[in-house]
């Protein structure tokens, strides 16, 4: 071969680019009128709501499949899928009955068999679907329209249960799908809510994409978070997944998205200053920050140097790290549950008020038997909070005279780590660093890491049978006053054997341009009554 | 020539071989579990490895990584474990952005760092020559992001001539795919426009003292036929090949720029499927890459009988 083979070669080459051998996928279509373009806070990895739980999907997820009950911005759960409901006098028996006209996305009606086996799949992966199924005596599909949950024992919170918005949610599938392992993801994406997915335009990583689903029959009330009329004013919503920040900030003031979901505190004055666009909090749940003491080691394993944390930490140093000079952004917060909420409380919580007291802290933490032995600390540096936090963490840890093992690494190497139940030098750990969405934290049902039933626990496996008593009781009390003096009595048990230690409150902005109305406030990024003009 | 092609890519299968071995023996001790990233926060251990045990990760290595050569053998690169969608699928939705970004910023890289390097060893020791090299240098020392950011704000956030980010594939209209493309593939090849005209103007200074081209000059032929047609045609062995290593350069800097960008690339997955532990994406790019470089390396030595007809294979 020589050199005008070759040059005959590459010719024939490029005539095949041209005539369409390099053709391009799909990836964008030109922005048609009445679509939104819209920044989620991660990239939509995976649609199965039930498989996986993080809150990406569960967001995405919420426009997709409706529940039959939802949670409305009071906390309460309101009917949504369901048109009545009947409870035995014992509260063993629940007779539910399904709305008519309701629609799966192949136009398939929803009957009771799909709800049976979507209850069935998400109880096997929720912890109050767990608490349900352990109770369960049976569900049935009664008829097309009505099926019957029998407990062995009343479960007060299973309206609640239905309807809270924290994942896995209760979604209602086809039982088709539902029927699907919930250890497997599932691939068909026929959903029963107000938006379709379209499979055909999913690039994870890059994009997903919804359109309004015409034969959804919304509820007649106004729109309150997951509950009430979910009236969908836009015929597209395309999901943009944009890893940097930067630009996403560029974007929007280019007016090439609509909505961010979670601006980060660095750029929101550059936002602000913007006159198309508006910028407020997004989430008034928040978030709490904590870090988690590991109790099967030492120096953890010994309340008085998990306590001597405690006295030591200021609250104010994490959550400047994390959020800077914007004061409106966190709050102090001496308790585990989230601020401004009915159950909110902070009794107990005086070991995290007032000056910290230094000298005390590091008196307790000798009383303790600390020896100088390290103290491995994870920190993801990924993730801006944890890194923020991690810093802070161990400058405190220094000022206590400890001996920090400083691990700087990845979320998924800490995911992972955080899982060993190992002594510290053999891969296990001392502390890490995560944080919690207030929507998680409103009351236990939901609130796994306030759990601290030793072996079962979350990572750090805390033993304090003060809070567990409480947590049972909170799961019995009738009414709201038995719950909140419920809730007390926990948040002092969790706090003196400080299960784990709370960093402080703090709220995340979202940002959205002005010719975007319906914007409102809550847990997740709700998209009916949302309109935009050109 | 033809039987050195089919030698070289049958070649290529050991090598493949190895760089398959060894990035599944990674992947497989690296720290980090795609079990606990899809169980969430708030799974337990047991639901963990119940994930762990449908998604087969708990088998041992040899029944893994032999599973996956079988697959392999049979043109199956696997499924993502988070996606659910087959890694050949995943792929093939990225390759048109990466392709499209590494084909304007190489176009963009030779015809303005080849002119550059030409002039500049024209003009070697002059006022040009060292402003030439001067940008060289700045190019070659700015990080890909911080080019990307500023000429984001300049050209796409003042000036409101070009987009912020994003990619039109090219069967939606040539112009808005390219106006996506060029900012990106500016900031891409900044380093590649840097190290081809250095290489240019070092091989052009070496050609321009050979007799040939003092015959050239003494025969009175025009400045820019010496240095275009005789003397750049001799001087271009050294840079093909650079730019020829210079895709694994493209390669990488495609991880930043589609950040920058947001161009759903093949770099972005990369990245996205390592921070998530993905292990059948990372494994299916890493050998795409490496079956990329080797066969860049092959079209450099084909290329070397089009600038030199005296090469024969």
């Amino acid at each position: 071969m020589d050199r005008r083979t070759v040059l005959k070669g590459l010719a024939g080459a490029s005539g095949l680019a041209l005539t369409g051998g390099l053709s391009a996928p799909a990836i964008a279509q030109g922005a048609a009128a009445r679509t939104l373009r819209f920044v989620p806070q991660a990239n939509l990895a995976n649609f199965d709501p039930i498989w996986g739980t993080q809150y990406v999907v569960r967001n995405a997820a919420a426009m997709v499949w409706d529940t039959l009950y939802g949670i409305d911005s009071s906390f309460q759960p309101q009917r949504q899928m369901v048109e009545s409901e009947e409870v035995t006098d014992d509260g063993t028996t629940w007779t539910f009955k399904l709305r008519s006209g309701l629609k799966f996305h192949d136009g398939e009606p929803v009957r009771s068999k799909d709800v049976v086996a979507s209850l069935s799949r998400w109880a096997a992966r929720d912890p109050m679907g767990l608490m349900l199924k352990a109770i369960q005596q049976e569900l049935t599909a009664v008829d097309d329209r009505t099926f019957k949950w029998v407990l062995k024992q009343p479960f007060p919170k299973l309206l609640y249960a239905l309807a809270k918005n924290n994942s896995p949610c209760a979604f209602i599938m086809p039982e088709r799908i539902a029927q699907t392992d919930p250890f497997k993801q599932i691939s068909d994406y026929i959903g029963s809510g107000p938006m379709k997915f379209v499979a055909g335009e999913w690039v994870p990583g890059a994009k997903a994409v919804f359109e309004k689903f015409a034969d959804y029959a919304p509820r007649q009330e106004k729109a309150s978070w997951l509950a009430g009329g979910k009236q969908i004013l836009l015929d597209r919503i395309e999901w943009v997944i944009m890893p940097d920040p930067a630009t996403a900030a560029a974007a929007l003031q280019n007016g090439e998205i609509d909505w961010w979901e979670n601006p980060i505190a660095d750029l929101v004055p550059v936002l602000k200053k913007n006159k198309n666009i508006n910028v407020d909090i997004g989430d008034p749940l928040g978030n709490i920050g904590s870090f988690r003491m590991n109790f099967l080691y030492p120096p953890f394993n010994d309340v008085r140097a998990r306590r001597a944390v405690l006295m030591a930490m200021s609250q104010e140093d994490y959550m400047r790290a994390l959020v800077g000079d914007d004061d409106s952004l966190w709050k102090p917060l001496p308790g585990f549950f989230t601020p401004d909420t009915p159950l909110y409380t902070e009794m107990g919580g005086e070991v995290l008020k007032g000056k910290r007291d230094l000298d005390a802290a590091k008196k307790l933490l000798a009383e303790s038997g600390y020896s100088g032995q390290p103290v491995t600390c994870l920190v993801a540096q990924d993730q801006p909070i944890t890194k923020a936090m991690g810093d802070v963490t161990a400058d405190l840890l220094k000022k206590l005279g400890m001996n920090v093992d400083f691990v700087a690494t990845d979320w998924g190497t800490v995911g992972s780590r955080r899982a060993q139940k190992t002594p510290p030098g053999q891969g296990g750990w001392n502390m890490f660093h995560t944080w919690h969405a207030g929507a998680d934290c409103i009351n236990p049902a939901p609130y796994t890491a306030i759990r601290a039933n030793g072996d079962k626990a979350w990572f750090g496996w805390p033993t304090s049978a003060g809070t567990e008593k409480e947590v049972t009781s909170w799961f019995e009390a009738k009414n709201l006053d038995e719950e909140k003096a419920a809730i007390g009595r926990l948040n002092k048990a969790a706090m003196d054997d400080v299960v784990y230690a709370p960093t402080g409150f703090f709220l995340t902005y979202t940002a959205w341009r002005k010719n975007v109305s319906g914007v409102t406030k809550g847990p997740l990024p709700f998209f009916w009554g949302v309109t935009k003009t050109a | 020539m033809l039987s050195y092609i089919l030698r070289r890519i049958v070649a290529t299968l050991p090598v493949m071989a190895i760089v398959a071995l060894f990035v599944f023996s990674l992947l497989y001790i690296a720290p980090g579990d795609p079990a606990v990233v899809i169980a969430g926060d708030q799974a337990s251990p047991e639901d963990v490895e119940r994930i762990r045990q449908s998604l087969g990760l708990d088998r041992p290595f040899l029944i893994q990584f032999g599973s996956w050569v079988w697959r392999l053998m049979h043109g199956d690169l696997g499924t993502s474990i988070f996606t659910n969608l087959p890694v050949s699928t995943m792929i093939g939705q990225r390759l048109g952005p990466t392709l499209s970004l590494m084909v304007i910023t190489l176009l963009l890289t030779i015809l303005v760092a080849v002119p550059l390097g030409v002039v500049a060893a024209w003009k070697a020791g002059s006022f040009i020559d060292r402003a030439i090299m001067g940008f060289a240098v700045f190019g070659f020392s700015l990080p890909v992001f911080v080019v990307g950011y500023m000429l984001a704000y300049i050209f796409a956030l003042e000036l409101e001539w070009l987009p912020v980010q994003g990619y039109t594939p090219l069967n939606q209209g040539f112009w808005p795919w390219l106006q996506n493309l060029i900012l990106p593939a500016i900031a891409l090849g900044c380093v590649y426009i840097a190290l081809v005209a250095r290489i240019t103007r070092a091989a052009m200074l070496e050609v321009l003292q050979q007799d040939y081209v003092r015959t050239a000059k003494a025969k009175g032929l025009g400045q820019g036929g010496i240095l275009f047609i005789h003397a750049l045609k001799n001087a271009a062995v050294p840079i093909v090949t650079v730019i020829g290593i210079g895709i694994a350069l493209l390669i990488g800097g495609a991880v930043v720029t589609e950040s920058v960008f947001a161009i759903p690339g093949l770099g972005r997955l990369t990245i996205d499927a390592i921070l998530r532990r993905d292990y059948p994406v990372i494994q299916g790019i890493v050998l795409l890459f490496s079956f990329v470089y080797v066969l860049v390396n092959l079209m450099i030595d084909v290329t070397y009988t089009l600038v030199d007809p005296r090469i024969r294979y």
